[in-house]
């Protein structure tokens, strides 16, 4: 675990996320609601970006909108070389599949299956075969200090538990984007600062980048990053998180 | 991740019981239904079954077998005059009450046979033979005969034993096993002199002729023929079932309360294995929005559930075919209520399963197909 933390953020300004003028209306009429107004926004490869912003300022549609799950009105969306603005549904799906892990707010697993089936759920959707799926799974979640519950039902895991089950069901495919929705509001302090310490250790690296869209200050020092939105747009970028974080 | 789909399915314990109860209970009661329903039917084509004939040759206003308006003996010589007839035989057939030791009296049907030809004899006889009718009052006796006919008596009704019918003395020479008849009653075969003597006398007494066609001559072609040159109703084995079975769909309610029947058994399984599986797939929508946001196709995940609603209908299905089975099997065991269980039955009941899976999946497949990924960011 400790060479897993020690692991140091890429430095380079290779950016491997464009966003470029997207717009997103919901509704018509009266009842629209633009939700992004002329978005820009780069994320760089290792590094762990925080999108952070009121609620309702946009930051889950701009999240949705990068992993490739909610299609835009106008803009470009360039993700590791993947123009998502011309991709069909069905290459998008294909590219979510091999290229996005995500980690939610609520977990998302299913209650149903069991730990080691929940991680094996990517890998099966990649066509990997049942056995190799289930033994990078196990690899996983020992890599994320769960291996041991791997037979269990999600639900007779704590939260942290939970939480971590869904980061390795997030990594299991080496995907090159993580996505997180919130993945600590629904945690203690100390249970949400663990989560991070793993989401930062195990989550980056060079040809990676995790972006975190959050409410919860008390995890700002773990972005290298951060993006600041408000009403649709993103009103500045702190380069320096952990200067930043002193400033909120 | 058809395995996943699977076990998501088998794990909601109370909601699969539901769905396989549904299933099963649609099964059975459309395939338990319809093998009572083709049982009756079958019941109905008794007589035509237990007197093998090619040709019936009846008076023309009879429709079907179980309906006897008598014709004169002289209708037989007529017949056997015409081209394409190799012969024609009288037969009696007729409802007589026999008497019990105890007094009481029981339904029976009376066969009497061309005493020369024994045409129409019983086609499995388990003890005696057919010739010793010729023995003056003696009969044969069906296994229903003595079951019913053995009430008030030390053993049962056997070789040798006499009983009366319309006052006059039978004699049984010999027991047969017969098919169920739609009136239930068991037959009694005896000469057609024998019968003239053991029933009411009336006026005419002929019940049918039984005829076969000539040799180049189809039995079709013969029964065409008697009915041209004679004016009488002439049919062959065939053609006479088909007509009893129309005149049961035309004349009485059996085939409308027991497609009624079948009907709610598929309208209750629709309702049922519907409305369980939908709120299946409701309760699972966020897991299956999760699964589109990690880019699992709208085309997995249709098939996931296809195969969700498929297994859970296919064992039910299995377990209401199975029930059905070991119902018609104890019917048969009691001989009541009638039962038959031809291969279309299971596979019309088979395909109305698959109909109500495919239908209860629709309802599921609309929704998580227009379920967009980004759902699960929502909360």
């Amino acid at each position: 675990m400790a060479d897993l933390i020690s692991n140091p953020p890429a430095n380079g300004s290779d950016r491997v996320i464009h966003v470029r003028g997207v717009t997103k209306t919901f509704g018509k009429g009266d009842a629209a609601v633009h939700a992004l107004k002329g978005v820009d926004f780069d994320a760089r490869g290792g590094e762990l970006l925080m999108i952070v912003g009121p609620s309702g300022c946009g930051k889950t549609t701009l999240l949705s909108v990068i992993a490739g799950t909610l299609g835009f009105d106008a803009g470009e969306v360039d993700v590791f070389g993947h123009p998502l603005h011309t991709m069909s549904p069905k290459q998008l799906t294909a590219f979510r599949a091999g290229h996005i892990g995500f980690i939610f707010q609520s977990f998302n697993l299913i209650p149903t299956l069991s730990v080691l089936e929940n991680v094996t759920v990517p890998l099966l959707i990649n066509g990997v075969g049942l056995k190799e799926a289930e033994d990078r799974a196990r690899a996983m979640l020992d890599r994320v200090n769960i291996g041991k519950r791997g037979q269990e039902r999600p639900t007779n895991l704590s939260g942290g538990q939970q939480q971590r089950v869904a980061i390795a069901r997030a990594l299991v495919h080496e995907p090159r984007l993580i996505i997180c929705d919130e993945p600590t509001s629904a945690l203690d302090k100390d249970t949400g600062q663990r989560v991070m310490e793993l989401l930062s250790s195990v989550a980056r690296g060079p040809g990676r980048c995790v972006i975190v869209v959050t409410h919860d200050n008390r995890i700002f020092n773990f972005a290298d990053r951060m993006t600041e939105m408000d009403d649709g747009r993103v009103q500045r970028v702190h380069e320096n998180a952990s200067k930043s974080l002193a400033e909120h | 991740m058809y395995r996943l789909g699977l076990k998501m399915l088998f794990a909601d314990r109370a909601k699969y019981i539901m769905l396989l109860s549904g299933m099963a209970f649609a099964a059975l009661l459309m395939t338990q239904q319809a093998g009572v329903f083709v049982g009756i039917i079958e019941w109905t084509k008794g007589n035509l079954k237990n007197m093998r004939a090619p040709i019936w040759v009846v008076d023309p206003k009879v429709e079907q077998v179980n309906e006897v308006k008598p014709m004169r003996d002289t209708d037989v010589s007529r017949v056997r005059s015409i081209p394409g007839v190799a012969w024609a035989v009288p037969m009696y057939w007729g409802i007589l009450q026999a008497r019990l030791t105890d007094g009481t009296f029981k339904p029976i049907q009376l066969v009497g046979l061309d005493n020369a030809t024994m045409v129409g004899r019983p086609t499995k006889m388990l003890e005696g033979r057919v010739e010793d009718l010729r023995i003056p009052n003696a009969v044969i006796i069906d296994d229903l005969t003595v079951k019913r006919l053995s009430v008030g008596r030390a053993k049962p009704l056997g070789m040798g034993d006499t009983f009366e019918m319309n006052d006059k003395e039978a004699r049984v020479v010999g027991i047969c096993q017969t098919e169920k008849s739609f009136f239930g009653y068991p037959y009694i075969f005896s000469t057609y002199e024998q019968a003239l003597q053991f029933a009411p006398r009336t006026r005419k007494m002929l019940s049918y002729i039984l005829a076969s066609p000539s040799e180049g001559w189809t039995p079709e072609q013969t029964a065409q023929q008697i009915r041209e040159k004679t004016g009488l109703g002439a049919y062959t084995e065939e053609a006479f079932g088909a007509s009893t079975v129309s005149w049961f769909f035309k004349n009485t309610g059996i085939p409308i309360s027991f497609m009624t029947t079948i009907i709610l058994g598929f309208i209750v399984g629709i309702a049922v294995a519907g409305q369980t599986f939908y709120s299946f797939i409701l309760e699972n929508l966020r897991h299956f929005g999760a699964l589109k946001a990690m880019g699992a196709s709208d085309g997995l995940i249709t098939r996931m559930v296809l195969l969700q609603a498929f297994t859970v209908g296919i064992i039910g299905y299995g377990i209401g075919l199975g029930l059905s089975c070991f119902i018609g099997w104890k019917f048969i065991q009691m001989g009541q209520p009638p039962f038959a269980l031809p291969y279309q039955l299971p596979l019309g009941s088979f395909a109305a399963v698959l109909f109500i899976c495919t239908f209860a999946s629709l309802l599921g497949i609309r929704q998580v197909r227009k379920l967009e990924p980004a759902v699960v960011f929502r909360g």
